[in-house]
Parts: structure tokens; C-alpha cells; sequence
């Protein structure tokens, strides 16, 4: 028998951990433990992304998007926690066609996932002996305009690699859009003050 | 530590000996430090107030006062309201300490070839930072499922509070990144080796205010006053913990004084030096990279953290406690503001004055430890190849220009 | 069928794209199935969530040298999408965010179903 590689170990680990909580996510009725499955389900993604060899993905999922948008959701839920709320039903009916769909596409896409030979793991022992590759540089100098590891294809004449300058700079704005917008649609409304009546 | 006992042991039961033992030494190192930290806070509020504090238990100065104090906390009822959330109610304390105690997975006590740090994290001060942050979710949790007016409005507060405060943390905690040319907490400190003068807050004019900035917002996100609102006792009973009794209060408070330590340490490693002292101890005594300079250097650390931890302190009963929206706007209106200048300042001040320190008065030594990226010839090469990258250069305020600079500088 | 074995016997195998991808199938199909379902309106926006992260697991296994076994390989675009993904996703939960509590405020409910009015 092959010895365990421990690296598909911890996969496991972390991969059922996030499909267990994300299916809990979707059977669980009551909102607040959703978020909270969800936040456990997230930082398990976050996990599996530091197995991929992505640090820097990882750490911005857990700044970003654990430590910050579902404390947001979270926010929400417990501004609108009432009684009535908490536990909303899903229909019956809503039950059965979303498993049945849910169940083909499941299927079908892990039919497809599957199907690639070029996308099966590499042998364990090549993967041990690859380098573990620094991540937060090579991502910045892409934001930046310049694809570092672009730099030893051969240059095809007339195309300019502008990285990903322009893309970075249509999300700061759109970021700050959302932060006016965000901060506009959920500002605290006046009440009219009882309106004279002349 | 694993590659060690690798070599006696079959692997699977050298690494998870390895793991256990740093899981060990990290869980001692928050609840021992509680310890003396609940201690210590008794002592020095106590001095603060013109009185005594503990004196009574285990001798002289009541150092065991703490262990008294866990003992009781162990015999009390532990208690659940009536219309509790059951599960997240008991699940709760234990996110808090689990997020503050993993904090401690990346930080490193010792640098050199052989770091002290139970796993060398590539983007060290980012995971850091992430994962404080998640020490919010234990109190929301706490707030939401105690089924209590006053622990709801203390994690609505808090939830408020530690979003806002992470921004300007994060801003801060980018300048010694950019001076250093790395995210790994090891490479930070070990570029400071030496004098005090080659310390980070003392690089120039920028860092030394940054250094304040970022105390300030560290202090507000591990919630000590005068930034406590999420258990402001004067209105909310209690705040979060309002509720909880016996030994999963006191896992709160543990994950407090857990957090306050890490983000002390951060501090001295971001800024203060680390594990290199104002004098070079081990150097002089040419014991540098050796267990026993690895040693004091660790002393170091756990030194200038507890010092911060004690700072914390005495602006805590020093000064009172501010209203919400007082701490809002120390967030917003100047936190945020003041970080964004100096990070602006820093990259500025290091494009106009390369490689010297001390407000640049001495010339910086030539890096000791290799900091390069890796692949720094091709991304020089990727610098010349687009044009444009050059004039984004140092002037930029984004995040991401500290690695272009670090590339620069040729690392 | 055949395909499927990949799957199994990971345990004395590296983890490659194919894996990473039935995770991010799992989270994906979850958070559909969230958005149809759930009547809550921030169960909606949390099926989102998922989706997205469903879809940032392929970004990021794809952008992964060593899971992979030869073939393209998408290099830096993976992790600099998966970053482009969830920044995204912060301004589109701050933006629903704001939509659902102002809903909350005008209706008294977070009930998507009860958002009818443009039903004629």
C-alpha cells in the first residue's frame, strides 16, 4: 500500500468541513446560525486556499471577507432579527424541484470536473518536490501592470500586457461608488415632522 | 521542529508531535499570560487608584490571586438564560479564544535562520490581522444568543466598532511592510537587527507617528478603554458578557488578554524591533543565530509585548471611556485620515532617502538576511519592460506598490 | 462512472484542480439552491456568497501550479480574479445590504416574497 500524503489529508479535513457547513447553510431555517455556518464554511474555504499554495488569497478571504463583509451580513441579520423572521419555512413544494435540480447540476458539474485528465493531482511525490512559490509579490506587480510570470514567453508582436492596471482601477472606483451609494441608500430617513396643516 | 523528530520517528507521528507541542506551547503562552496579565492589571489599577490591590494570596504580592480567582469561577453555576440560542450560546466563548490563540500560529519569538514560530506564514501580518478580526464573531454570537437587550446592543457596538477600526490597523500595519520589503514577520524583524536605531518606529518622521496610530487602533480593536463601549458598564450591565457565567466568562477574557498580547507583539515586531533589543545583547556576546541568542531574543519579545499589554493598561484607568460616536469619529475623522498621510509620508520619505535610518541620520546597515522574493530579477526586468509601472512608483498610495518599492530596492 | 474513481483513493494522492473543483461544485450548487429557496431575504444574499465562493475555488485551484498535471495553466489570472471576486462580493453585500434594510424599513418585512408591488 502507498503512504498517506498528508497534504490530501488535511484537503479532506478542510474540504468536508466546507461542504458540511455549506449544506448546513441551506438546511438550516433559522438566519442566524445560517451565518454562522456560512462564516465557518468561508473560513474553511479559506483554509483549502493555503493548501492550494495561495497564501495571499487566503489571508485577503479571511481579512476580507470573513473579517469584514459577513460581520456586514451579520450586522443586517441582527438589525432585522425579529421574532416572525428568525425562522422562516421554505415551501415544500420549493424543497423537492430545488433538490432535483440541484442534484443534476451537482452531477453534471463534477462529471465535468472529473472528466479532465490534465486537472488530476500531480504525483505526491513530484508535488513535495516543487518549491513553495511567495504569492503576495508577483499578485501586486499584476495589479500594477506587470505580469512577472508572463516574462519568459516568447513576446507576441503588437500586444501590449497591461496586467491588470485598468481592471484594479475600475474596482477602486467602483468601490468607491458602492461606499457613497451603500452609505446613501441605508442613511437614517427623517421623518417628515408632522407636516403643518395650514 | 517536525524535520527534527523526523528523524527518530515515523513522520506522521513526528509532525503531529511537532503540532502538539507548538499547539501546547501557544495555548500555555495565552492562559499563563492571562494569568499574570488579570494580576498585573489588579496591581497596576490598584497603584493607579492610590491602593494596594491583591495582597493577601501566595505570599508577598498576591501574585496567586489569579488562580484563586480561576478556582472560583470553576465552582460557579453555569448558568443559560431561558430564551437563549442553546448551541451558539455555548459555541461562543470558544470562537473568541480560538481566534486569539490562532493569531499566535504566525507570530514569530525569535528570527534568524532558525525562527521561533510554529508555522512561517509567507503573508504573515496579513494572516495576523485576519485572523483578530475574527474574534468578533465569538462576541456577536455571545451578544446576539443571550437573548439579552443589553448583550445585543454590546455586540451590535462591537461588530460596529471592529470593522471600522480594522481599516486604519491594516493602513498602519502596511508601513513597516513597505519599509521592509515583505509581508513575512520574520523578515520584518530581522531587518532591524542591531541598535534601537535601526528600529522601524525610529526610521523617520512618518513611522514614529504611524507607531501611535497604529497603538491607538490596536487598543480600540482588542476593545480596552477607553474604547470598551461593547461592554460599557456604566450602560450596558455588562455588554456582551452580560449573561455569562463561571468558566466561559472567563474564556472571554482570556481571548482578551490573548488579543491584547498579540497585537502588543505585533507592534514590537512591526515597529519596536522584535526580538532585536535596544542593545544588541547576543551580537555582542557573539551568541547571534544560537539557541541562547534565540533565547534572549524571545525574552525580548515577550518583554516589549508585556510592556504594551501594561501601556494598555494604564490608559485604560487613566482615561474615561469614550461615547460611540466619539469612537467613530477617532475611527473615521482621524485614524483613517492620519494613517493614509503617513503611509503616503513613509513611501515618500524612502523614495528621497534610500537606505538610511534614524530619521535619516545614519546610513542603514546592508541587509543582513536576504529578503528577496524570489523572482526579483524577473519582475526588474518586468519594471523595464512597461513603462508606466516606473511612474506609479513610490507616490502611490496603494497597498501594493510596498512590494514594487521592495523590488526595486533590488531585495 | 469511470471519472469519478479520481475522486477516491485521495488519500495516498496530491489533491489536483478536479478536487478543488467538486468542493467548489458542492458550495456552488448549496448556494443556488439557497438563493431559490430561502425566503429571508439575507438567506438570498448569503446563497450569493456561496456561489461566489463556489466559483473562487475553480479561480484559484486553476491559478495553482501544483495541482496541476501538465495542460494550460491560467497562472497569475486565478488568484487575481479570486481577489477581483471578493472585493466584489464586499461592495455587493454592502450594496444588498443597504437595498434589504431599507426594504425592512418601508415594508416591515424581509420576506422577498412580499416585494410585489411592481406585479401590477
Amino acid at each position: 500500500m502507498n503512504q498517506i500524503y498528508w497534504p490530501s489529508v488535511f484537503f479532506l479535513i478542510f474540504g468536508a468541513l466546507a461542504c458540511g457547513f455549506a449544506v448546513a447553510v441551506l438546511l438550516t431555517a433559522n438566519i442566524v446560525r445560517m451565518a454562522f455556518y456560512l462564516v465557518l464554511s468561508l473560513a474553511a474555504t479559506a483554509g483549502l486556499f493555503f493548501l492550494a499554495g495561495q497564501d495571499f488569497v487566503g489571508a485577503m478571504q479571511l481579512l476580507i471577507y470573513v473579517g469584514g463583509t459577513l460581520v456586514l451580513l451579520i450586522f443586517g441579520v441582527m438589525l432585522t432579527s425579529q421574532e416572525r423572521f428568525v425562522s422562516m419555512k421554505t415551501m415544500a413544494g420549493d424543497w423537492l424541484i430545488g433538490l432535483g435540480a440541484g442534484a443534476a447540476l451537482l452531477f453534471l458539474l463534477v462529471i465535468a470536473a472529473t472528466s479532465v485528465p490534465n486537472w488530476r493531482g500531480r504525483d505526491a511525490a513530484e508535488v513535495q518536490q516543487m518549491q513553495v512559490e511567495k504569492t503576495a509579490a508577483p499578485i501586486a506587480m499584476g495589479l500594477l501592470g506587470a505580469r512577472v510570470d508572463q516574462i519568459n514567453e516568447p513576446a507576441q508582436a503588437n500586444i501590449v500586457r497591461s496586467g491588470y492596471l485598468l481592471h484594479f482601477e475600475i474596482v477602486s472606483i467602483h468601490l468607491l461608488v458602492v461606499l457613497i451609494g451603500a452609505a446613501y441608500l441605508a442613511r437614517a430617513k427623517r421623518k417628515p415632522a408632522s407636516v403643518p396643516t395650514t | 521542529m517536525g524535520a527534527f523528530f523526523d528523524q527518530y520517528l515515523p513522520t506522521w507521528l513526528a509532525y503531529t508531535l511537532a503540532g502538539l507541542i507548538h499547539v501546547g506551547l501557544i495555548i500555555n503562552l495565552v492562559a499563563v499570560g492571562a494569568l499574570i496579565f488579570i494580576w498585573l492589571e489588579r496591581k497596576i489599577s490598584g497603584r493607579i487608584q492610590d491602593r494596594l490591590g491583591p495582597t493577601r494570596v501566595g505570599g508577598k504580592f498576591g501574585w496567586l490571586q489569579t488562580l484563586a480567582d480561576g478556582m472560583k469561577l470553576l465552582t460557579k453555576e453555569d448558568l443559560m438564560p431561558e430564551g437563549a440560542d442553546g448551541f451558539l450560546f455555548r459555541i461562543a466563548p470558544y470562537v473568541s479564544f480560538g481566534a486569539s490563540i490562532t493569531a499566535f500560529i504566525a507570530i514569530p519569538f525569535a528570527g534568524g535562520d532558525y525562527p521561533w514560530i510554529a508555522q512561517r506564514v509567507n503573508t504573515g501580518v496579513f494572516f495576523v490581522i485576519a485572523v483578530l478580526g475574527l474574534e468578533v464573531f465569538g462576541v456577536i454570537l455571545a451578544g446576539y444568543s443571550s437573548a439579552s437587550k443589553w448583550s445585543l446592543f454590546g455586540a451590535m457596538r462591537e461588530a460596529a466598532q471592529v470593522v471600522s477600526y480594522e481599516v486604519p490597523l491594516g493602513m498602519c500595519a502596511v508601513v513597516p511592510v513597505l519599509l521592509a520589503g515583505s509581508m513575512d514577520l520574520v523578515v520584518i524583524g530581522d531587518q532591524q537587527a542591531g541598535w534601537f536605531t535601526n528600529w522601524f518606529i525610529f526610521n523617520d518622521p512618518a513611522t514614529f507617528i504611524t507607531f501611535w496610530v497604529y497603538f491607538t487602533c490596536a487598543t480600540a480593536s482588542v476593545n480596552r478603554a477607553p474604547f470598551d463601549l461593547a461592554e460599557a458598564e456604566s450602560e450596558l450591565v455588562a455588554g456582551f458578557h452580560t449573561e455569562y457565567s463561571g468558566l466561559r466568562w472567563s474564556f472571554f477574557f482570556m481571548a482578551e488578554y490573548g488579543s491584547m498580547f498579540s497585537v502588543s507583539i505585533l507592534a514590537s515586531i512591526l515597529f519596536l524591533g522584535g526580538w532585536h533589543g535596544p542593545i544588541p545583547i547576543a551580537s555582542l556576546l557573539h551568541v547571534d543565530g544560537t539557541y541562547f541568542g534565540n533565547l534572549l531574543g524571545c525574552l525580548n519579545v515577550l518583554f516589549k509585548g508585556t510592556l504594551g499589554v501594561a501601556i494598555m493598561m494604564w490608559v485604560r484607568w487613566t482615561l474615561p471611556r469614550l461615547r460611540i460616536d466619539q469612537v467613530m469619529a477617532t475611527c473615521l475623522k482621524y485614524c483613517t485620515p492620519i494613517a493614509a498621510v503617513m503611509f503616503l509620508g513613509a513611501a515618500l520619505w524612502q523614495y528621497a532617502l534610500p537606505g538610511r535610518n534614524f530619521f535619516g541620520l545614519s546610513r542603514a546597515p546592508a541587509a543582513v538576511y536576504n529578503v528577496s522574493e524570489g523572482w526579483s530579477a524577473g519582475a526588474n526586468a518586468a519594471i523595464e519592460k512597461s513603462a508606466p509601472v516606473e511612474t506609479v512608483n513610490a507616490e502611490s498610495p496603494t497597498p501594493v506598490a510596498v512590494v514594487l518599492t521592495q523590488s526595486n530596492r533590488g531585495g | 462512472m469511470d471519472s469519478l474513481l479520481t475522486l477516491a483513493n485521495l488519500l495516498t494522492e496530491a489533491p489536483g484542480v478536479a478536487h478543488f473543483m467538486a468542493v467548489g461544485a458542492v458550495m456552488f450548487v448549496c448556494g443556488a439552491l439557497c438563493m431559490a429557496t430561502k425566503r429571508n431575504a439575507l438567506g438570498v444574499l448569503m446563497g450569493i456568497e456561496l456561489v461566489l465562493n463556489g466559483a473562487n475555488m475553480n479561480f484559484v485551484a486553476f491559478g495553482s501550479r501544483q495541482l496541476h498535471n501538465g495542460g494550460n495553466f491560467l497562472g497569475l489570472d486565478g488568484p487575481l480574479m479570486a481577489l477581483f471576486v471578493i472585493v466584489l462580493a464586499a461592495a455587493e453585500a454592502a450594496v444588498a445590504l443597504a437595498i434589504v434594510l431599507n426594504f425592512y424599513n418601508n415594508h416591515d418585512s424581509i420576506d422577498v416574497d412580499r416585494a410585489d408591488q411592481l406585479q401590477g
